[in-house]
């Protein structure tokens, strides 16, 4: 079970995708899992092929959990786990442990229960609650093949979770994250009024020239300066882990979204320094579409390297954030406005915005994120480099 | 197209975008965004659904012209008797 975020503690398998037996890539959903964010679909990060789905659909699971194993081409198969045999959570995601170790003990299911210790084991690694399994056995104890006969039975299908349901959980989740950060990082804030009138004009020129399915809106062209702009500032792109900053090499360039009826997401549009701003439109489109119906993937919730916060449709002008742990920073947009602004002795009305840079001070010093500020000032100045 | 067909268009477009919008309580001079909760994305979504409906590709420089749901059916009216 992926974390999907610093706030995520389990996720609850509502389908698999593939089946045992089936190839699979890097990068290809195999299952869709439900959590707080809503559905989410999870992808696979090696080739291989699939051996055993170790979960059943309808089961909450903790992060960590293995929900299935698989085999790298040329590779032998991976034997079954037999029900006697340390359970595959335990083999696999604590390959450090001695495995002689015995797995975590199940929660107590009541006194009156008998249960012999293999069906127990068994009963974990399907997830089937022993209270709900009928004994067939000597004595009314439970055994293994009452154990997986309940397995076979359908599963219940996962409980939808209400709409309201969903947003406090959301909420839940938000809470948890923002305590974390504001707990753990040390933020530092600077901000600066960039004039975007040259980068609004020349955006504005490029979309009278495009039907409206491939206009760019100017939230796209902001992502697009911001991801060129890390280039010259690497400390502010990654993560702080362990007591230590890992760069990125990648800018997976997260976006807040607001969700209708209150919610709050930032998936990563991935690999955002080598989007043009026509291809980041189409990736932020798509994003937000996908946010706001459903159908986000795991890694687009698990690996964003940096968040930017667009709060000017809200009409506010500034943006104070709050940085999503482990990362180390988020730019926040407030609204474009018109304002009085002197340029070489005159005074002339421009469009301007107020960026603002909430960063991580264990991970980079204020010099270094106002060289960041400067440099969007600068790509903001020449919006053909942006194109 | 009659103004009442020029408004469905326009009212289903935004209801695709904001599903919880109550179109008859809703004042037809006030900004649209400030009433619906509709963001830029928002709006670049309703102009796409009206292209494919109406058959009317609204340029940018026209959008303040779109700003309150009798602007946008007077303007697609004069568009389309064009």
């Amino acid at each position: 079970m992926p974390s999907l975020g610093a706030d995520m503690e389990a996720g609850t398998l509502v389908e698999w995708q593939v089946k045992p037996g089936q190839h699979v890539e890097h990068g290809q959903v195999v299952a869709v899992v439900e959590t707080q964010k809503g559905a989410i679909e999870v992808e696979i990060w090696d080739d291989g092929v699939v051996d055993h789905l170790l979960v059943e659909p309808g089961t909450k699971v903790p992060v960590g959990e293995v929900l299935a194993l698989l085999h790298a081409e040329g590779e032998a198969p991976v034997p079954r786990p037999v029900p006697a045999a340390v359970p595959p959570s335990a083999a696999i995601a604590e390959k450090a442990r001695a495995p002689e170790v015995a797995p975590p003990a199940p929660a107590p299911v009541g006194a009156a229960l008998k249960v012999s210790p293999a069906a127990r084991r068994r009963a974990q690694e399907l997830g089937i609650d022993l209270t709900k399994v009928t004994p067939t056995g000597p004595h009314g104890v439970i055994n293994i093949e009452d154990v997986e006969r309940a397995a076979k039975a359908p599963a219940p299908a996962p409980s939808k979770p209400g709409r309201a349901d969903r947003l406090a959980a959301m909420r839940q989740a938000i809470a948890a994250a923002m305590a974390r950060s504001k707990r753990e990082i040390p933020h530092y804030y600077l901000g600066t009024t960039i004039d975007v009138s040259r980068a609004m004009s020349w955006l504005a020129r490029e979309n009278e020239q495009r039907p409206v399915t491939e206009r760019v809106l100017f939230a796209a062209l902001l992502l697009r300066a911001v991801a060129m702009s890390l280039a010259e500032v690497p400390e502010l792109n990654g993560f702080w882990v362990d007591g230590a900053f890992k760069p990125s090499r990648s800018v997976h360039l997260a976006v807040g979204i607001a969700l209708r009826g209150g919610g709050l997401v930032a998936p990563a549009i991935h690999d955002a320094e080598r989007k043009g701003a026509t291809e980041m439109m189409k990736a932020l489109s798509d994003l937000i579409t996908r946010a706001r119906a459903g159908g986000l993937r795991s890694s687009e919730l698990s690996d964003a390297t940096i968040t930017v916060t667009n709060l000017g449709d809200q009409g506010v002008e500034t943006v104070y954030g709050v940085i999503y742990p482990p990362q180390v920073a988020l730019v926040g947009f407030g609204k474009v406005v018109e304002r009085p602004w002197v340029d070489s002795g005159a005074l002339v009305a421009r469009s301007v915005v107020n960026a603002t840079l909430s960063a991580d001070h264990r991970a980079s010093v204020g010099h270094r994120g106002a060289l960041f500020l400067a440099a969007l000032d600068r790509l903001l100045q020449e919006p053909e480099k942006l194109a | 197209m009659n103004r009442d067909e020029i408004r469905t268009a326009v009212t289903d477009a935004l209801g695709s975008v904001a599903p919880e919008a109550d179109f008859a309580t809703l004042n037809a001079r006030r900004p649209l965004r400030d009433q619906l909760d509709i963001d830029s994305f928002d709006f670049l979504n309703v102009m796409m659904r009206l292209h494919e409906k109406l058959g009317v590709d609204v340029p940018e420089a026209d959008y303040p012209k779109l700003a309150t749901l009798d602007g946008a059916i007077d303007y697609f009216a004069a568009r389309l008797a064009a």
